[in-house]
């Protein structure tokens, strides 16, 4: 298998997908019929070659693997290289994009009822430019599609969005396109160092302080928007409010990961004495979002504004672990980022299922579920306890290391951060509660069916990955590992050989 | 008095012939009458293409001729085949369009071809008289060009405002040029250049001089300050001619603005940077910000092309190699991009009326998909959004202002470009979004699905294959440099 160009597949697969629906032709029943077969025929096939491509890695080297390079432009000096690899870190993003992309077109079988072809070719658009950013290794390459998962997600909130999706989808658009403009002014800085866009070349070279820091807060703005990070996350619950369904998975699930995964490949390794000073803001944005939004989430009433402000305090862990720049941290995060990603993902189509029967995400308009739909008030449990980090669980093992590896660095961020460990179930469980028990007193829930076989279909993964990453992490921590350490002891080096104390809040 | 040698007239072959057949379309026309104006207007695309293949003919090595007025070389040649590639593509979607307003006459291609001949002038001007007669030469066809709908009142206003304005920045550039004369004593741009460069100081005659000039240039440009003809003259103008002003009489004079300020200006880098740093900064702003609360998609465009200058400025700012060869890729790609989106304007029609308000592009993806996916296609890449040409068009413009250290100017112009971004977006929107309103007629003519077509390829597919473009552009903007 090695000589085939896997990362290429995974990453194009999508598209050939995309021709075969653009050639569907005939009557409108058939033709949405027709792209939603494609659709999950394709989305399979590539979540297949992800699965090789975890088979086929090497977990015992921090190396790119997988290699392939051409080159694309090359004039002037200013040469942009096709070139693709992954590590330990990006090789799971890319499971969790394809896996996710399946799944969201499967729980969007029925519910999805117009321009259903379109519908299709968004996601396997998005689909192509989420798995290709997790496997770039030039930077021009990289921002391409960075920046070009700006579009289908605009299409999918603007289209299929829910009343207030115009603004919506603008909000998201141009805050996320302001963050990373500045980005690409930060890699053409980066080229004018380096002589080259190869993010290789560049993650070898050392930066002067002073522009380490300019190019630090470049960065710094397009993945904190992306995290989102307190203050700039205020797109986020009404990009998740008003998206589809199947949108809000992959907006939680895979896209906030993009600015994590942006910390983790280029903040820390390429500008290591900046990400040193910078810490303690890192650390105080992170303590605030996951306290503030905690709380914020606690007085929210409407079900998918609660998921989406949980999902900024759990990404302030991340960010808070990625820059504690120890092991344990920096593995945590990228554990946490993945469970996030599935539980997150979980979730928001646990109010999917609710939205679909009755409209509405008003957590009011709930109540007694359990006696009428007892399959999903158990996943729904599930999901939150793992989103509340419950031992056995996969949001356990990275909030556990998160914390270890922070406490290291720093008790307060740490106990501040630990804080999360009541709000969390305090919100989750108070929700759970307002939904799922009490007495049924509207006349509509009385009737209200429970699972679907297609939905029970989409639920049984991710609750089989939840509970082996918290059961036996082994399994995603071993290839993680090589590339963190890496990572890690070159950000520690570097501090070091410039006499650097590894700055942090006491 | 030495005559004038062939070898003297060949680097101005491609104009020569370009000149006499429009005399000969204009005789066609004459003799054949009204009817003729499609035979002239296919003639004169015939004309055209046939100029671009005499143009390459002729080699990219650089040849002066006229003693020294009048240049070739591959700067020129890559700009005269935008230039040229821009008239052929507006006469070909105005001929449709002429028909159905009942202003189908012959001498609209003519004209053109007269406009061209001025802007190729222009582009390979070797000497400040040079300049002025091509720029005087495009002028005065342009100016009947834009009022070509004669009946229409907004289109006489449209053309009167041009007149009247663009008589007033030829006076500017005329007035810069005497000045530039009387200081330095040479009007070639090689004598020129030889002054200046011989590092005495510069009298600040000269500098009024050269802002004059730039002021000229920047009125043709349509650059912030010079700029509030611009929106007047793309509305009321028949949208062909709009089409036809956003690309071609823009890149002569962007040629020409480059060919003097890396030329013979060179040395005075310190001095014109400012000007233009201004100018850049002004146009984006503007542009971008002016855009938002534009009802009239034509309007829209024209403050989108303000915009855009604003971007092409930044390469020239930087002043280096590096610099023109973003200006040179970025106005190729806007090239293929805004005739694009022109074109679409052009298919707004219902009922046999022309529309001009983005409201009518309501649900245009529901009625027409693909008409709305290539309207898409376009406003992506205009608002620079990856991977489509646009982008690149910006890559290559920021590379050379980070390059030259013009940081600042960088981050302006990606701030701007979030800002405009908003409104290429609310086309997208309305488009997408809103409720679908009645379709347009259909069907489309042959010669706008045709432009729509391949100008949405190049857009869209640009990235797979950069290599020509970027590779020609480098060897342009590295030919002004040579000496």
């Amino acid at each position: 298998m090695s000589h085939w160009p896997l990362l290429s597949l995974v990453t194009f697969v999508p598209l050939v997908g995309v021709a075969f629906l653009l050639m569907t032709r005939g009557e409108g029943a058939v033709v949405a019929r027709n792209a939603r077969f494609i659709a999950l025929w394709t989305t399979l096939v590539d979540f297949a070659l992800s699965v090789v491509l975890w088979i086929e890695f090497n977990p015992n080297t921090a190396q790119f693997q997988f290699v392939e390079r051409a080159n694309w432009v090359n004039l002037g000096g200013f040469t942009i290289r096709y070139h693709m690899g992954i590590d330990g870190i990006s090789l799971f993003f890319i499971l969790l994009s394809t896996l996710l992309t399946l799944l969201s077109i499967i729980s969007s079988w029925d519910i999805i009822q117009v321009r259903v072809r379109e519908y299709m070719i968004a996601f396997l658009v998005l689909e192509t430019l989420l798995v290709g950013l997790f496997c770039a290794l030039d930077f021009v390459l990289f921002y391409v599609f960075f920046e070009g998962v700006l579009i289908p997600m605009f299409l999918i909130i603007g289209i299929w969005g829910g009343e207030n999706r115009i603004y919506s989808a603008f909000k998201f658009f141009l805050f996320t396109l302001l963050g990373s403009v500045l980005m690409l002014l930060a890699i053409l800085t980066v080229y004018m160092q380096t002589g080259s866009t190869d993010i290789q070349v560049a993650l070898n070279h050392t930066y002067p302080l002073y522009l380490q820091k300019w190019l630090w807060l470049a960065f710094f703005a397009s993945f904190a928007v992306k995290v989102p990070m307190w203050p700039v996350h205020t797109w986020l619950p009404d990009a998740h409010v008003e998206a589809p369904t199947a949108g809000s998975v992959i907006l939680a699930g895979i896209l906030l990961k993009m600015g994590g995964y942006g910390f983790v490949r280029f903040s820390l390794p390429l500008l290591p004495l900046a990400s040193s000073f910078f810490t303690p803001l890192i650390f105080t944005l992170s303590a605030i979002a996951v306290i503030y939004t905690s709380l914020v989430a606690l007085a929210q009433t409407d079900m998918k504004k609660l998921i989406a402000y949980s999902s900024i305090a759990h990404m302030g862990f991340v960010t808070m672990g990625i820059f504690a720049v120890t092991r344990e941290a920096v593995q945590g995060a990228v554990i946490q980022m993945l469970s996030h990603g599935l539980v997150s993902g979980a979730l928001f189509l646990c109010v999917g299922v609710l939205y679909d029967r009755l409209h509405t995400h008003e957590i009011a308009r709930f109540g007694g579920l359990v006696e009428r739909m007892p399959a999903y008030a158990f996943v729904f449990m599930a999901f939150s306890l793992a989103s509340v980090g419950l031992p056995g669980t996969s949001g356990f093992v990275g909030e556990f290391l998160i914390l270890l590896g922070t406490f290291r660095v720093s008790t307060l961020e740490c106990a501040l951060a630990a804080t999360a460990l009541f709000l969390a179930p305090a919100y989750m469980l108070y929700l759970y509660r307002r939904v799922i028990f009490g007495t049924i007193t509207r006349a509509d829930l009385r009737n209200i069916l429970d699972l679907s076989p297609r939905e029970k279909l989409v639920f049984a993964p991710l609750l089989v990955l939840v509970l082996w990453m918290g059961i036996y992490p082994t399994s995603f921590l071993r290839p993680i590992r090589a590339s963190v350490d890496h990572i890690v002891a070159q950000a520690h080096a570097a501090t070091d050989a410039a006499g650097m104390r590894r700055a942090s809040l006491p | 008095m030495p005559h004038l040698a062939f070898s003297d007239l060949s680097p101005a072959l491609p104009e020569i012939l370009l000149a006499a057949s429009a005399m000969a379309l204009l005789l066609v026309g004459a003799f054949r009458g009204e009817g003729s104006t499609r035979l002239v207007s296919w003639l004169a695309i015939v004309a055209l293409i046939a100029v671009l293949a005499v143009a390459f003919a002729g080699g990219s090595e650089r040849r002066v001729g006229f003693y020294g007025m009048f240049v070739t070389d591959a700067f020129a040649l890559f700009m005269k085949s935008l230039v040229l590639t821009g008239s052929a593509v507006a006469i070909l979607m105005s001929i449709r369009y002429n028909e159905e307003q009942g202003i189908g006459r012959f001498e609209f291609p003519v004209l053109v071809l007269l406009a061209t001949t001025g802007m190729m002038v222009m582009i390979s001007a070797n000497d400040l008289i040079t300049l002025y007669v091509g720029l005087e030469l495009q002028n005065l066809a342009l100016y009947v060009v834009a009022s070509f709908d004669r009946d229409s009142p907004r289109s006489s206003e449209a053309g009167l405002k041009y007149f009247v304005l663009g008589a007033l920045s030829s006076g500017m550039l005329l007035y810069g040029i005497s000045l530039v004369y009387g200081f330095a004593g040479a009007t070639g741009f090689a004598d020129l250049a030889r002054v200046l460069a011989g590092g005495a100081a510069v009298s600040p005659g000269l500098i009024v001089g050269l802002v004059f000039i730039i002021a000229g240039l920047a009125f043709k440009t349509s650059a912030v300050p010079f700029h509030m003809w611009t929106p007047d003259v793309y509305e009321g103008a028949p949208t062909p001619v709009s089409a036809f002003f956003a690309v071609a009489p823009k890149f002569a004079a962007l040629a020409l603005f480059i060919r003097l300020m890396v030329g013979p200006f060179s040395p005075l880098i310190g001095e014109w940077r400012q000007v233009i740093v201004f100018l850049s900064v002004a146009s984006m702003i503007l542009g971008s910000v002016a855009a938002i609360a534009q009802r009239n998609i034509k309007r829209l465009m024209a403050y989108s092309s303000i915009g855009h200058v604003g971007y092409a400025l930044i390469g020239l700012a930087a002043g280096t190699a590096a610099g023109i060869r973003g200006v040179l890729v970025y106005l190729a790609i806007y090239l293929f991009m805004t005739v694009g989106a022109w074109a679409v304007i052009l298919c707004m029609r219902r009922n046999g009326q022309m529309l001009e308000e983005i409201s009518d592009l309501s649900g245009l993806s529901r009625t027409r998909p693909a008409l709305a996916l290539a309207l898409a296609i376009f406003m992506f890449s205009l608002a620079g959004i990856p991977p489509v040409s646009g982008f690149f068009a910006k890559l290559y413009i920021f590379l050379a202002a980070i390059d030259a250290k013009l940081t600042g100017l960088a981050v302006i112009g990606v701030v701007t470009s979030v800002v405009g971004a908003f409104y290429y977006l609310r086309i997208v929107k309305v488009m997408y979004f809103d409720e679908a309103d009645a379709a347009f007629d259909a069907p489309i003519a042959g010669e706008l699905k045709g432009v729509l077509l391949v100008t949405a390829l190049v857009t869209l597919f640009f990235f797979l294959v950069p290599g020509p473009l970027v590779g020609g552009a480098e060897a342009a903007a590295s030919a002004l440099f040579l000496r």
